[in-house]
Parts: structure tokens; sequence; C-alpha cells
């Protein structure tokens, strides 16, 4: 195969990879050997530690289920709270009013400064000092306040990248036919801009999925990874064994996910009805820095890397890659 | 006393500064190492070797889905407190933590800085290389001439989003106990009663770290990035 970085390999290159392949063998299997010698010598592996996972489903019933069913609940609450919100914000970035656009960038880049985690604690003492929600459901209020503060900023940007990713023309036209602005953001603008955003919202689900584990860690919200927890002191300490088998749980979810993502991504790509104009996972990640990093979507930006993915532009080669938080 | 003294009184109890200073060399520390590690990672995935690639490959995808906390988590409970794993701390409770922290965060951002190195080498056009063979470079030339200034000037500008990520990722070490920013806030809102003072004091920080990050290597990026 040839690819920018190098051409189809003679003979020389072939004995020189099968050379790499040897030591990288080696070195791999030392690992492995090293990691299957500490967790035997600690007795990790023992049959009794990872008997739960294996046979019969009272792990998964009792603790994994109810674990996982809390950090869908908070997921998809903060995803089904953040989506108005950010368009909302998004559009009010874009607004001709100054005294719009400025108070809702200002928002935006202020909360997605900020880690998440802060925006949680802040969450809990909130509600905790000055509302009566009773203390048992404080963590999953303050895991979702963190979360739709946070990612409404990230999706208001993306929202943003999608209206611009449009073609001008399509604005041009629709003021020409005689809309007004608010009719051609609502009737125009919006439906194709949701349409190109899919694939990028999808993949901050996978973000937010991820964050919900901090509040189990930090805010005592009983999700996926603090089941883990609970289980290593039912089942005889064995929390290696219960994180291995939560990460595997959380890889495939969010696996799955990204791969959707990545599904819906070439489908829009190909289909031949839209302008064209599909924001992929890697536009996310490009997102959920700061504005001046990466998505500066203005019109006029002209280093063909701005965060939009634009008319087809950019083929082949990127798959889904999601921000880095 | 004055007003504004009473309600910024906690800061005289609290090491603010101190924290924040261990926020700053937990993302130092773990940027340096997760750019070394992510480029390794880069190179395995982008060489000719298919073992390697499949590795790295692998690597990315399952250290990208997993939450960042799970690591962490691993790294004190699995690592130290199972295995036994100081990472040459010995006993001191504090400074194994740190280290722990610091290798799950480079375990973690590496696969970010893998992705967004590949991203860089992505936007190199193959004709680029196609034209530096028919002049006759060599391979090694082919690199170092062509290709990979390119692609590091592309990668700034996904490498400085995956800086920014790392430094706000740093307050998950609170779950383990490092004395970060994230924590003694957490300790803050739970003894004082100036929520809103408290929070501010916390944000403006953060702010502080991620915007001119963002701003400077922003800038640098559409700089010295290949107008194409």
């Amino acid at each position: 195969m040839t690819s920018v970085l190098y051409d189809a390999q003679g003979p020389r290159a072939r004995r020189r990879n099968v050379l790499y392949t040897a030591v990288f063998l080696i070195a791999f299997a030392a690992l492995l050997w090293w990691v299957y010698k500490s967790l035997d010598d600690k007795g990790q592996l023992a049959w009794p530690l990872w008997k739960p996972f294996f046979t019969g489903t009272e792990a998964y019933s009792t603790y994994i289920w109810p674990g996982l069913r809390n950090t869908l609940k908070a997921a998809v609450l903060a995803m089904v709270i953040a989506l108005p919100l950010g368009a909302t914000l998004g559009i009010a970035r874009l607004s001709d009013h100054v005294w719009i656009r400025v108070p809702a960038a200002v928002v935006v880049e202020f909360f997605r400064a900020i880690p998440v985690l802060v925006l949680m604690i802040f969450g809990l003492a909130l509600y905790a000092n000055y509302t009566n929600v009773a203390s048992d459901d404080r963590p999953l209020y303050a895991v979702v306040t963190g979360l739709v503060l946070y990612n409404a900023s990230v999706l208001a940007e993306i929202v943003r990248a999608g209206i611009l990713a449009l073609p001008r023309g399509q604005t041009e036209a629709a003021l020409g036919i005689g809309l007004r602005k608010g009719q051609a953001m609502r009737i125009i603008l919006l439906p194709q801009a949701v349409t190109a955003m899919l694939p990028a919202i999808v993949s901050q689900l996978v973000v937010i999925v991820k964050d919900t584990a901090i509040g189990g860690a930090v805010l005592t919200f009983p999700e996926l990874l603090s089941s883990a927890n609970t289980m290593s002191g039912y089942y005889g300490a064995n929390i290696i064994a219960s994180l291995t088998v939560v990460a595997a749980i959380y890889v495939a979810i969010n696996f799955s996910l990204t791969s959707f993502a990545s599904w819906l991504e070439g489908r829009l790509r190909r289909r031949r009805k839209s302008t064209g104009a599909v924001l992929g996972a890697q536009d996310v990640a490009d997102v959920a820095g700061t504005t001046a990093t990466g998505a500066e979507g203005a019109p006029g930006n002209t280093d063909g890397r701005s965060g939009l993915v634009g008319r087809g532009t950019r083929g082949g080669g990127r798959d889904g890659t999601t921000g880095a938080d | 006393m004055e007003a504004r003294e009473i309600v910024f009184d906690f800061l005289g109890r609290y090491d603010v500064l101190g924290a924040f200073w261990t926020t700053v060399q937990l993302a130092l520390l773990s940027a340096v190492g997760s750019l070394i590690w992510g480029t390794l990672l880069a190179a395995m995935r982008v060489g000719p070797v298919p073992l390697m690639r499949g590795f790295a490959t692998a690597y990315v995808n399952i250290v990208r889905n997993i939450p960042l906390t799970v690591i962490i988590l691993f790294s004190s409970l699995g690592l130290y407190q199972t295995l036994r794993v100081t990472l040459g701390a010995g006993d001191k409770v504090d400074t194994a933590n740190f280290r722990l922290a610091v290798l799950g965060l480079i375990v973690y951002t590496a696969a970010f800085v893998c992705e967004a190195i590949r991203s860089g080498i992505n936007t190199v056009p193959v004709g680029q290389a196609e034209a530096a063979r028919a002049i006759g470079l060599s391979f090694t030339q082919v690199l170092r001439l062509v290709v990979l200034p390119q692609a590091f000037r592309a990668a700034v500008g996904p490498l400085a989003n995956v800086l920014i990520a790392l430094t706000k990722n740093t307050t998950v070490a609170a779950a383990i106990g490092v004395g970060e920013a994230a924590l003694l806030m957490k300790e803050m809102v739970e003894n004082e009663a100036q929520l809103l003072a408290i929070s501010a004091v916390i944000a403006f920080g953060f702010c502080c770290l991620t915007l001119p990050t963002g701003l400077l290597l922003g800038w640098l990026g559409k700089k010295v990035a290949v107008r194409r």
C-alpha cells in the first residue's frame, strides 16, 4: 500500500518490516507477561474475583444495570436540555445585533473554558444551599447541570458551524424571495444545518457519557463507574475485575456511538439531495477547544482548515474523532 | 472590614495559588509525556508495519472511548492500592497519587495527540510526496523536507485543542485526592458560605489558564498553517 508517507515496498523494506514486527512482538509480549505476572502475584486472577461476571446475572442486575441506567439517564437528560439551549446560543451568536451576539459569545466562551467538574461542584453546592432538592437527588441534578452548561456551549458552536457551513446562496436566495431574517433561519437554514450537525451531535453524546463518570467519582452520583466500587466491596476486593468490566461496557457503548456517527457522516456526505455540508466528528474536536484554535467558522476564514466541512472539499482519510474531554 | 474583604476572606485561609500550581504541574508534565507517547503512537499508526498499525489503532479506539475518570481511578485503586505500583514514590501517598494522575492523563491524552498528529498528516496531499519522489528525493528526504514540515504545521491547531482539553481534564485528578484546583474548590464550598465568590475565583483561574493558551496557539496555528 502507498500513503503520503511511504511508497510500495521493495524487498529490503519488507525485510526491515519483518524485523520491526519481531521486535514489537517481543516488547509487547514482555509487557503482557509483566501485567500477567503482577496480577498473578497479587492473586488478582483468582477465579472467585472474576466469577460474578461470567456466571449468573446477579452482578449485572444488582449493580451494573442500575448504575448504567443512571449514566444513561444523566446523559440523555443533559443532551435533551442542552440541545435547545445550545441552538439558542448558537443562533444568538449569529445575530445581527451586537447586544445579542456579544453576550451569547461571552457565555459560550466562558463555559467552554471551565472544566465540567468545576461546574458540577458549583451545581451541587447551589442545590444544597439555595434549593430544597432532596439530598438523594442532588448529585443527579448537579451532574446534569454541569453537563448542560458545558455541552450547551459546545453545541452552540456546533450549531453555529453547521449554519455557517451552508452555502451562502441559501441565505441569499431565501432573502431574495422575500423571507425575513427569522423566516430564512427557521425555514431554510436550520433544517439543513440540523441534518448536517447530526454526526457531530452523536459524537458529542460520547463526550457526555464519558463525563458522567466524573460525577460518579467525585459527587457520589450512583452511576456505572461507582457501581464498580460497590461491587468491589461486595465481591471481595475485585476492583481490577470490576473496573475492567465497567471499562468494557463504556467502550461498547461509546464505540457503537462513534461508529454510528461515522456511518451517519458517510451517508450524509454521499447524499445528493443536500448541499453537501456535513459536520463530522473531527469538527467537534475542533469545537471543543476555544474559538481561536479551530472552529472559527466565520466567512472569510481562508486557511481551508476551518471547522467546517463544506461542499466535499474534504474527502476520505478522516474517521470519527471525538473531543478530548 | 470592607465588604470586599468579607466576601473574599476565604482566600487567606486556603492556598488557592498552590492548588492552581498543582494544576499547572499536572498539565505540563502530562502534556510533555502525552506528546512523546502520542507521537510514537502516531508513528506506529501511519507506519508501514501492519502489526504496529493494528496496535496503535486498537489503543486509540479503546482509550478514547473509556472515561478519563475510569483510567485515573484504575491507576489509583488498581495499580497503586492493589498491585503496589508506586512509581518510585514509596510510602508518600500524595506523591504517588500525583504521579499516578500524571500517568493516567498521559495514557488518555496520548490517544488524542495521536489523532491530532494523524489529522495533520492527512492534510498533506499525496501529490506532494509523489512529486518529491519524482524529483529523486530519498525516503528520509521526502519525510524531512516535504511531508513532515507540512504535517506538523497543520497539527498545531488540533494539538492546541488537546492541550486545552488536557488542562481542563486535570481536574479529574481530584477523584483520587490530588490537591489541585477542583479539589480545593470542593473543600472550600463545603466549609465556606461564599459559594459565588469561590466559584468566581476558581472559574477565573481556569479562564486564565485556558483562554490565553487557546488564543496564543490558535494564532500560531493559523500563522504557520500551509495555505492550500
